[in-house]
């Protein structure tokens, strides 16, 4: 008797055990936005809210007026994730697409490591390809003194959001009942006519999802970002023009600014604007992906 | 008939599409593999940087990286399996259990960088383990955390439930039937994917660039609090920082080519286990 009661105590203590190291991703979720939170608050003492949200003026250590303006930046962030997006989506679902309706199973397994490869590449290594390799060419290209721009950041994100917009919609097409395309093939529609006006309607939210991901992953990169769009910190003139993401702002400043200083603040504060960004892309296609999965069960 | 037009240019241009992923994988790869190949040698893998860098080869950033990367493996291996325990052996559909996932998912999507500012808080500042191995491998292990959760609980998910069901009835507990007949069974899968986890944080920048990765090191590290050069900031610096960028191209070349085979041969490995170990499950 007393034998089992040890057991069971044992078996609670396991129990308690195995949740309280679940329960830590949790903790550090939270942990992460209290800490960027009350880090980034002190900056707010010195900046005026407005002014760091509105103004396009980023230079926290001119010796005249600092300016703690965080627009340009923002700005500069959705440039590069938009133009990676229109490069990533077409390529991405077309290449879901043909892996769920037109590839042989032979293709398909082999097709779906090697794009994993792909995703497997350190960004650090992506960045430094597109200095030596794509730089070059689009000097070349578009006729300007040096191919770091936001449009070789552009294409450096599409790169990297390709495979889970790949993934992604591939499961989400492959996800699409049996019974749509019969009844599609049936009534007298070819595969292709099935495929873009039953499928991909059919599947539309999971690609959705997928893009949202792809975004969420283009707008927190830092790495490529940084290698290859010049870091000019001013407002964008265009994609020629060389431009800084918020992401960039922070790897370039942090490793000179002296600590608890207004600029280290503002730092953070930049940080916390960057989490709360991609928390929000990133819950939105959670959603998306959990409905479609319920629908489907 | 033309309905048949349609449909053939229309798949050949999804076809079109996968050519054009392979074409920049392939493109990726040669470029690197070429022109890193002349540069990699035992003197270039053995020895420290040397003349301001523009000489000497990687030897420092290979150990701190693969330091860096045990640190890391000791904070998310252990508890990434824990965790997934947890949620696929214990946990029940509650409010609580449906929180915790949705961090973990929400974890995953949080970018790097961000973990390198909460690394600076943390422990190099509020735990004052300061600019260090420590700090930086416990940055990597939070970043990978959420990658080593779900990877681990998927392997679990494979294991058919009567494994469990059949050691319950025969009266064990419920962590004797994890132990005896769920885990061994699940424990390749698991290790796949920690492994996978692993090699990303390996490959990994922004975290460690502030939490403790030097610029130049020729030393290398004695404990954990020391500083280290690690392989992605070493191509980093040499890259974009480097004060004779042209001059160093060939050392950037081969540290990348050097990164690249690390984490690429990781993948490569595991992928090959997991091919054998379905192999003789299915005999």
């Amino acid at each position: 008797m007393k034998k089992k009661r040890f057991s069971n105590l044992k078996e609670r203590a396991i129990k308690v055990f195995f949740f309280t190291n679940s329960v830590f991703a949790t903790l550090a979720l939270v942990g992460i936005f209290f800490l960027l939170l009350f880090t980034a608050i002190p900056a707010f003492k010195e900046i005026n809210m407005g002014e760091f949200f509105t103004s396009t003026r980023w230079n926290p250590t001119s010796p005249v007026k600092e300016g703690y303006g965080i627009l340009s930046m923002v700005v500069s962030t959705f440039m590069v994730t938009i133009g990676a997006l229109v490069i990533a989506i077409p390529i991405g679902i077309g290449v879901a697409a043909y892996l769920s309706d037109v590839a042989h199973w032979r293709v398909r397994e082999i097709v779906k490591p090697i794009v994993e490869i792909l995703a497997g590449i350190p960004s650090v290594v992506i960045g430094f390809l597109g200095i030596v390799l794509f730089g070059p060419i689009i000097a070349k290209i578009f006729g300007t003194s040096n191919g770091l721009n936001a449009v070789n950041g552009s294409l450096l994100l599409a790169i990297m959001a390709l495979p889970t917009i790949i993934s992604i919609s591939e499961d989400s097409l492959n996800a699409v009942p049996k019974t749509y395309s019969e009844a599609s093939l049936g009534l007298g529609a070819n595969r292709w006519q099935t495929l873009i006006r039953v499928k991909l309607p059919a599947s539309l939210s999971g690609i959705i999802a997928a893009v949202m991901l792809g975004m969420g992953r283009a707008i927190g990169e830092t790495m490529t970002v940084m290698m290859v769009t010049g870091n000019a910190p001013a407002f964008p003139k265009g994609f020629l023009s060389s431009i800084r993401t918020m992401t960039a702002t922070i790897a370039i400043e942090l490793g000179e600014v002296p600590y608890y200083t207004t600029h280290y603040y503002a730092l953070f504060a930049v940080g916390f604007v960057l989490f709360i960004i991609t928390f929000f892309v990133n819950m939105i296609s959670d959603v998306i992906l959990h409905k479609y999965q319920e629908r489907e069960q | 008939m033309k309905k048949k037009i349609i449909e053939t240019l229309g798949f050949f241009g999804l076809r079109v599409c996968l050519y054009i992923v392979f074409a920049f994988l392939l493109i990726f790869l040669y470029d690197i593999g070429s022109k890193g190949a002349g540069t990699l040698s035992w003197e270039f893998l053995s020895q420290a940087p040397r003349r301001g860098m523009t000489e000497g080869g990687i030897f420092p950033a290979i150990v701190g990286t693969f330091f860096v990367t045990i640190v890391t493996a000791i904070l998310a291996v252990p508890m990434g399996m824990f965790a997934a325990i947890y949620l696929n052996e214990y946990a029940k559909q509650t409010k609580i259990t449906r929180i915790i996932r949705l961090s973990i998912r929400n974890l995953s999507g949080v970018p790097s960088i961000v973990y390198g500012l909460f690394g600076v808080i943390v422990f190099v500042n509020i735990l004052k383990f300061g600019t260090s191995i420590l700090s930086a491998g416990l940055t990597l292990g939070l970043l990978t955390l959420p990658w080593t959760i779900t990877s681990s609980e998927e392997a679990l998910k494979t294991i058919p439930n009567s494994y469990r069901e059949g050691a319950l009835a025969l009266g064990a507990t419920k962590w004797q039937s994890i132990r005896t007949n769920v885990l061994p069974y699940a424990m390749p899968g698991m290790l796949t994917g920690t492994v996978l986890g692993l090699a990303r944080a390996a490959g990994e920048t922004a975290p460690i660039m502030f939490t403790g990765a030097a610029f130049f090191l020729p030393i290398l590290p004695n404990s954990l609090d020391d500083q280290f050069m690690a392989l992605p900031y070493h191509l980093y610096v040499m890259a974009t920082q480097h004060h004779a960028i042209s001059q160093v191209r060939p050392i950037a070349y081969g540290t990348a080519l050097v990164l690249l085979l690390l984490v690429l041969g990781m993948n490569f490995s595991v992928a090959l286990l997991r091919y054998k170990l379905r192999k003789i499950r299915k005999e």
